[in-house]
């Protein structure tokens, strides 16, 4: 009952945005298509999802799917340099000393400026673009697996001690496990932010996919197909997000 | 030499002093009970001893080598279980027999964990996590792990204090039923602020005087047979002299201190003859 009765309040404020939508276009922004422009127009693509027709004209569900492609490349590059790091910055206060400052120094800057970077780095736009998403997504990965190894119980440690376990066992069998509940809240924080670096890299390089899509059809004065990209980037983020959480609960509940 | 020395050690904390001057020895075999009240310094030194903490001054000599560091021969009881939770009680026992023994083969291995789980009880329990275990039951895991490595020595650092009165008399005998059923003589030092658990489990106990700068006092030998069961505390003359003993000890000095230590120190004094 409470499941069906929240779930009929989220449809009301659905329907409430895109009363405002549809008011909006009718008045203050006519450019701005009506929620039935959008979907008379958007409907191939979303009733054909998966339909190749050129390059920059496919289903979105295809075009959707390139994207997370790209995300799950860049988010496992940060992933598999994040937790390293997060744990090094973690255990040695030498290193955190010695690292902790230029990383927050890198942390607030956007993908709109590591995307040149990456071009002049890579000369090829989909390395430039898993740079940036790596790069920009990284860092809650790193501060939160950091901050787990920094809250090990000291009860753990000692036992680590008392029991005289080798450096791997220590590792796997005391740091990864206590680590890992705040490491799974980094990765569920780095998707997130990997999603929303996407559609910016995208747009730059001109690559097919959600973002690349968008720019693309807002050049050729289609706004109503820009619409149907923000929703799919909305939509997916949040189904990104839900799988996440349900894999992060799953692992507390271990 | 004995086998473990203790000689003058003291530790500081900045200004604040919590050990003096505190010598001790112990011989193998023996099982000795440092009996005081909390924040007394116990656990300091009891760390010191183990090699967890190195002291400010004086040293630690185990085997007549210096101790810098927890031994390879040893192994702790902690009042807090310290069980992974995310290992089943058998992974918590088999991961201290592979750190103890890397040359047995895993079916060794295994034997060897399973062994003392079931000497403890827990023969039906090993595969349940610490999460699903009462309180009893996890230190028996704990104590399982400690006896499994066959340590030279044993430390125990107040190892039934977080459990209830009733639990903590079964493992009090069960602990004693392990040591008399060991292959070799059970080395043992044991940190309580129990003096009745002290008396039914240990050879000898000293009391470790009131904090700061805590010293030790001359040992109290408990010359009664072994087993010993609980209700010996309230009958044997014996027991109920080495109990006032012990208790004059703990209350000696106490008349400056803060009233919650008073109260601590009364309430060893008081079960003495009232109860008997």
């Amino acid at each position: 009952m409470k499941t069906l009765s929240n779930m009929a309040l989220a449809m009301v404020g659905v329907v409430m945005v895109g009363l405002l939508w549809a008011i909006a276009s009718a008045t203050v922004a006519p450019d701005l298509p009506s929620p039935v422009k959008t979907w008379q127009e958007s409907k191939i693509y979303v009733l054909q999802p998966w339909e190749k027709r050129g390059e920059m004209d496919q289903g979105i569900l295809r075009m959707a799917s390139y994207s997370l492609f790209r995300v799950a490349k860049g988010f496992l590059l940060a992933v598999l340099i994040g937790t390293p790091l997060g744990f090094l910055l973690g255990a040695s206060n030498l290193f955190y000393k010695m690292f902790d400052p230029t990383i927050q120094v890198l942390r607030p800057i956007s993908p709109l400026a590591w995307l040149p970077l990456g071009l002049v780095i890579f000369r090829q736009s989909e390395p430039a673009a898993l740079f940036t998403i790596a790069i920009c997504s990284m860092w809650p990965t790193v501060i939160n697996t950091m901050q787990g190894v920094r809250a090990i119980p000291q009860d753990y440690l000692n036992v680590a001690k008392v029991l005289r376990l080798s450096p791997w066992k220590r590792l796997t069998k005391v740091w990864i496990p206590a680590t890992l509940p705040y490491m799974f809240s980094g990765y569920r924080l780095s998707l997130g932010l990997a999603w929303l670096v996407i559609v910016a890299a995208e747009m730059l390089t001109g690559t097919p996919g959600v973002g690349g899509f968008l720019w693309q059809e807002y050049n050729s004065l289609i706004y109503s197909h820009i619409l149907l990209c923000i929703l799919t980037i909305g939509i997916v983020g949040f189904a990104l997000d839900r799988l996440m959480g349900l894999a992060e609960a799953r692992l507390r509940a271990a | 030499m004995a086998f473990l020395e203790i000689q003058d050690i003291g530790k500081s904390y900045g200004a604040r002093e919590v050990l003096a001057g505190v010598n001790f020895s112990m011989e193998e075999g023996e099982f000795v009970s440092i009996v005081g009240a909390s924040a007394s310094g116990k656990t300091t030194f009891m760390k010191i001893v183990s090699g967890l903490l190195a002291p400010s001054r004086g040293t630690v000599t185990m085997g007549g080598q210096l101790v810098t560091d927890f031994s390879q021969e040893a192994a702790i009881v902690f009042q807090n279980y310290s069980l992974l939770p995310w290992l089943s009680a058998l992974e918590n026992v088999r991961l201290a027999v592979e750190a103890a023994f890397p040359d047995f083969n895993r079916a060794r291995q295994n034997e060897q964990s399973e062994k003392y789980l079931k000497m403890v009880g827990l023969g039906a329990a090993m595969l349940k996590r610490p999460s699903q275990l009462s309180g009893g039951m996890r230190q028996r895991v704990a104590i399982a792990r400690a006896f499994a490595v066959e340590p030279r020595v044993m430390f125990l650092d107040e190892p039934f204090g977080a459990l209830d009165a009733l639990t903590r008399a079964t493992l009090q005998q069960e602990l004693a039923r392990m040591c008399s059923e060991a292959a070799r003589p059970v080395t043992a030092l044991m940190i309580t602020n129990n003096v009745d658990e002290a008396i039914l489990l240990s050879d000898r106990i000293l009391a470790l005087g009131r904090g700061p700068a805590a010293s030790l006092s001359p040992a109290v030998p408990v010359d009664l047979a072994k087993p010993r069961a609980a209700d010996l505390l309230f009958h044997d003359e014996k027991a109920i002299r080495i109990r006032s003993r012990l208790a004059e000890f703990l209350t000696a000095g106490s008349q400056s201190r803060p009233s919650a230590v008073r109260a601590a120190a009364r309430g060893v004094a008081k079960t003495i003859p009232v109860e008997a």
